[in-house]
């Protein structure tokens, strides 16, 4: 096992390559634009499920034993494509066709297991209960080794079907499930406590019966920490997150939710790049 | 227990289609090991008590939350399970609506969705319950296979060709108790495949679920006035027979689309729409519910205030033969 501060380094390392191709991907679809913010927030998040966290490997898509992750927050699929780049199932050119006509890197992830995407998104809500189905089948296998991941928004906690999935999941004991909330507080329209006021996330996952943590998002050792297993029941892991994070006019920013990237913003971004390619 | 004797087909019809899926539900894991059923606390209605009794770890009843209740099965699909869900045919399509266009179309999992309680089965709990959009619903989603049967022998045959089906499907469970019977010997029942259940060179009704019964007698009926109808039951609305379409159109003067469903986007909206890519095609009268909500009511006053009985199917046929001849 790598020592602590390896890991740390590496998902780091990892964090800066996924923040940068979601710039690079991002200036790519040009006018048509991209979901910058609710990436953004997410790339410690990715960083550490796929480089240290989650069991995956890109030789072997379908391996049984793997972790099942979810993209529930389908927006968000610009840090997940980057993320599979860093582990092996993306290649950089295929990246770079992120959102063009014919690519298999839509807008939304698309079902696509042999690439490392485990099921489609876009319309929010859904992903937990596919987690949920998910979890039961792996138990109902005798699977005990793998886990579900499911990654939400905390905009996406609006939706009433994922408070379906959640008494359900806690109902049915599945502690090889994993909720990741990224809460940046922002959605479409605004900030969520005026779109619709959700304090107190974790008092509500956790009235649902879920074991609850909660961490600053972009903390990798405490992300490292949050992701631990737990036994008998499901896990939300509660991520503190600022959307846009790490470039400064997109952060808390609900304009950059989905907006477009200039050639001269991209150059002024990546001129004091100090990862090299 | 699932054989057509006598004795089971008069049982099946006393049960329902939903008794009779339950029935039918007990010969599953027998069919496919790794059967399973959800059930959004429609277990008892659905027939399944006794499937629970006999396969605890195989019934997951996920409480009333029919949104869950289709991801958890397109989860569990993905599993490798073959799996089924039920509910009211109204949650399954409706409420569930983008659950099941997302994981059942867009993804193509495949959940075997039963809609239970389909066309006026349980029209006395008003237009909540009164499912006659469900197949318009169904049928626009790509990717899902419709199945609606005439008769609980044909839900048996149904369900046991699901349990082995691949792609997503929906199966339309309805009719009331006691089910009518059309067929009352056994035979070949195949996905996709339409069946003619009677000849005539005049007239040629296509009709899908319970009401394949009031088509036959309505068949009968003109019969006896010398005007000859055929009958085709197109059990399998998506994907269309459209080679069995074809020869009622050579066949026929007449095309007739009978079923318990609004006259929307149903069967006859199917038929119309393959219909109209020929020229010399015969007309086409469609019967059905006619775009409004029917008061509630039980089955057999249901079928008769939206003119499904057979004597009013053979009232409304004759009415357009006559203005024909």
């Amino acid at each position: 096992m790598k020592p602590l501060v390896n890991v740390i380094e590496a998902c780091e390392s990892a964090a800066q390559e996924i923040r940068y191709d979601i710039l690079r991907m991002g200036l790519k679809t040009g006018s048509n634009g991209a979901h910058f913010g609710g990436g953004l927030s997410l790339v410690e998040i990715m960083a550490v499920l796929y480089l240290s966290v989650m069991r995956v490997d890109s030789s072997r898509p379908r391996w049984q034993e793997r972790d099942r992750f979810i993209l529930s927050k389908g927006h968000g699929a610009m840090a997940l494509y980057a993320a599979l780049k860093q582990v092996g199932f993306v290649t950089d050119e295929e990246l770079m066709t992120f959102k063009s006509n014919n690519t298999f890197l839509y807008g939304h992830p698309s079902m696509n297991l042999d690439k490392g995407i485990e099921f489609s998104s876009g319309s929010l809500g859904l992903g937990l209960a596919l987690g949920a189905g998910t979890a039961m089948g792996l138990r109902k296998r005798g699977n005990n080794t793998s886990r579900v991941f499911v990654l939400m928004g905390d905009g996406e906690c609006d939706e009433g079907s994922v408070w379906e999935s959640a008494a359900s999941a806690a109902h049915f004991g599945l502690s090889n499930l994993v909720a990741i909330v990224d809460k940046n507080g922002l959605q479409y329209d605004g900030p969520t406590r005026e779109i619709l006021n959700m304090d107190g996330m974790a008092e509500k996952w956790e009235s649902f019966g879920w074991q609850t943590r909660v961490v600053d998002g972009h903390n990798l050792s405490e992300l490292l920490g949050a992701l631990d297993r737990f036994e008998g029941k499901p896990t939300v892991v509660i991520a503190n997150t600022v959307k846009g994070k790490g470039i400064s006019f997109m952060e808390h920013n609900p304009a950059w939710h989905h907006n477009r990237l200039t050639q001269a913003q991209f150059d002024e971004l990546t001129a004091k790049r100090t990862v090299h390619l | 227990m699932t054989s057509f004797t006598r004795a089971n087909l008069r049982t099946w019809s006393m049960l329902g289609s939903a008794g009779t899926f339950g029935l039918a539900a007990m010969g599953l894991p027998d069919i496919n090991p790794e059967t399973l059923i959800l059930t959004a606390d429609l277990r008892n209605f659905s027939g399944l008590d006794r499937f629970a009794a006999a396969y605890p770890d195989r019934l997951v009843n996920v409480g009333i939350a029919e949104q869950n209740l289709v991801g958890m099965a397109a989860g569990l699909c993905n599993e490798g399970f073959s799996t089924f869900a039920t509910t009211y045919a109204t949650f399954a399509t409706a409420r569930s609506a983008d659950p099941v266009r997302v994981n059942m179309g867009y993804m193509g999992l495949g959940i075997k969705l039963v809609g239970m309680g389909a066309g006026f089965s349980v029209g006395v709990l008003g237009p909540t319950h009164i499912s006659v959009e469900d197949i318009a619903f169904m049928r626009a989603i790509p990717n899902i296979t419709v199945i609606s049967p005439a008769d609980c022998g044909e839900t048996v045959k149904a369900v046991q060709a699901l349990a082995l089906h691949q792609g997503p499907a929906y199966l339309r469970l309805g009719g009331g108790v006691p089910h009518p019977i059309v067929y009352e010997e056994d035979y070949e029942f195949t996905i996709g495949k339409a069946i003619r259940l009677r000849r005539g060179d005049e007239v040629t009704i296509v009709a899908t679920g319970p009401v394949v019964y009031e088509s036959l007698v309505a068949a009968k009926i003109l019969e006896s006035e010398r005007i000859r109808v055929g009958v085709v039951n197109m059990h399998t609305i998506k994907p269309l027979d459209t080679e069995a379409l074809l020869e009622v159109y050579a066949s026929s003067r007449l095309v007739v689309t009978v079923e318990e469903h609004s006259t929307i986007g149903g069967l006859g909206g199917a038929v119309a729409e393959h219909k109209s890519q020929f020229a010399s095609v015969p007309p086409q009268l469609i019967i059905g519910v006619r775009d409004y909500f029917p008061h509630a009511g039980d089955y057999r006053h249901l079928l008769a205030m939206t003119g499904l009985t057979a004597p009013q199917i053979a009232a409304t046929i004759r009415d357009r033969w006559s203005s024909m001849v």
